[in-house]
């Protein structure tokens, strides 16, 4: 008897080796059946949650890029064990699971998105537009989201400070669209995907908190851009359910009001 | 041209470290030019006005920020020499994943083991020996963490090696024997002049940080 080894030739480093031993003559059209079969396979799953800005923007991208996936929703307070195995390091959604590899980190999941699937690419071809596209990316997730959050813990002064700060980054970020009809330029890309949480999630995250930090009389040209980005159907899909997310952001902060007690 | 290539620069900074190892790697002549953090340069406010910080690589008049995205635009605009970016879609993602991981665990907690006292510090050093034994992990029986050529995520955690004498000083631990692993690997990258050339000496940094730490102590 021969060992043959199969390799699986459209991502053969990932998927790995399966290994067939020879019976009969009948393999060799087996072998080349079953690689035709994982490569018509393209095996996408994510998951998410519901609320997470992060998880959306995933979602945004793999639908902007007609890319069929299945989803998983994740109860936080009870993480699933594949979760768990995914993404052992952080042990946080969102998780893509291409063919049974995982990728974690939605800034991470979106470039391998995008040089995967190289249809309706979402980061520009120039090196340079990367960078920036890059850089204004982690202006949202590392200044912009952090300085968001801590609306939801401060009062008094603290809040009107916070609130200042937020006014100022969304301010340098609204002078990106400046003669431009999205972020990306003239059509959607990786930037608007990730500041698809300002379509989504600030608007509700104000009207729950009862303060007023993001208007359209402060922002004229971010709100013009939502309204853009809103004519599009994969945007519309990826629509978080109003009242569903005020509950949640209510019932969170009253939570973490609590333990901090 | 040398002119084509700014650095704005700071001799302690890890961040800038991964640039200067980068722009070695490839051979990029660049002019450096160091910054005074105390009394920033109009150049660095008119490059870097969101954020005002080293390091900002300056091409051709244009600014990138942020090390690992100028590391990344260095790669892609000199693509032709020693790439630091695996080819696999699966792999570059991999490398990400662990050089944001270097920025969102390394950083933060080894500033803790040699910046804090007391608990916050008896917790960051627990916090970071885990960290550094995840990579050994990740790092496994390979040369460098991208298999047998210096890469992006070697690149991203190879500045932190020149904190490890004042981490085992403040930390009161010792590297070596609980992760020999990846010391092995920094002294192997250590070897490459890129880097032997981009890192400052171990006790220069200790006295530096400790400086440093005492005018936030002072505050």
């Amino acid at each position: 008897m021969a060992e043959i080894h199969v390799m699986i030739s459209s991502c053969e480093r990932n998927v790995g080796i399966a290994t067939a031993i020879r019976r009969k003559p009948v393999l060799a059209n087996f072998t080349s059946k079953l690689q035709q079969t994982m490569a018509d396979e393209d095996e996408v799953k994510l998951f998410g949650m519901w609320a997470s800005p992060y998880s959306r923007r995933v979602e945004l991208a793999l639908k902007l890029k007609g890319i069929p996936f299945q989803y998983v929703e994740e109860d936080l307070s009870s993480k699933s064990c594949l979760l768990l195995k995914y993404n052992p390091v952080h042990q946080k959604i969102p998780v893509l699971v291409h063919n049974g590899k995982p990728i974690a980190e939605s800034l991470v999941i979106m470039e391998y998105i995008d040089e995967t699937w190289t249809n309706n690419p979402i980061l520009p071809q120039d090196p340079y537009d990367r960078a920036m596209a890059r850089f204004w990316a982690k202006f949202i997730d590392e200044k912009l989201l952090m300085t968001a959050r801590k609306v939801s813990f401060a009062s008094g002064k603290e809040k009107e400070q916070v609130i200042d700060e937020i006014t100022e980054q969304l301010k340098l970020l609204e002078s990106e669209l400046q003669g431009k009809e999205y972020f990306s330029g003239p059509s959607i890309g990786y930037l608007d995907i990730v500041a698809s949480v300002l379509v989504f999630w600030f608007g509700n995250v104000q009207e729950a908190l009862g303060v007023d930090m993001f208007t359209q009389e402060k922002f004229p040209i971010i709100f013009g851009w939502i309204g853009k980005v809103f004519e599009i159907d994969a945007v519309k899909e990826c629509r978080i359910p109003k009242e569903k997310h005020l509950e949640y952001i209510r019932t969170r902060l009253e939570a973490l009001k609590s333990a901090s007690k | 041209m040398a002119d084509d290539v700014i650095l704005l620069d700071f001799w302690s900074s890890p961040f800038a470290m991964r640039v200067r190892i980068a722009l070695a790697e490839k051979g990029i002549d660049y002019e450096s030019r160091e910054e005074d953090l105390s009394n920033k340069s109009a150049l660095l406010l008119k490059m870097n006005p969101v954020h005002k910080q080293i390091p900002v690589l300056i091409h051709k008049g244009r600014p990138v920020c942020e090390s690992l995205i100028i590391v990344q635009y260095i790669d892609e605009v000199w693509r032709d020499k020693s790439p630091l970016l695996p080819s696999h879609p699966y792999d570059r993602a991999d490398t990400r994943f662990w050089a944001d991981f270097v920025d969102k665990k390394i950083y933060p907690t080894g500033k803790l083991v040699w910046g804090a006292t007391g608990e916050v510090q008896e917790a960051a050093k627990k916090g970071l020996i885990g960290c550094f034994k995840l990579l050994e992990g990740e790092l496994g029986d390979k040369l460098y963490f991208g298999g047998e050529s210096f890469g992006f995520m070697d690149v991203s955690l190879i500045p932190f090696y020149s904190w490890f004498y004042a981490l085992e000083t403040c930390g009161k631990l010792s590297i070596i024997t609980e992760c020999p692993k990846l010391v092995a690997w920094a002294k192997r990258c250590m070897e490459r002049e890129s880097v032997s050339k981009s890192l400052p000496d171990q006790y220069k940094m200790y006295c530096f940080l400790m400086e440093l730490k005492k005018k936030y102590e002072g505050k």
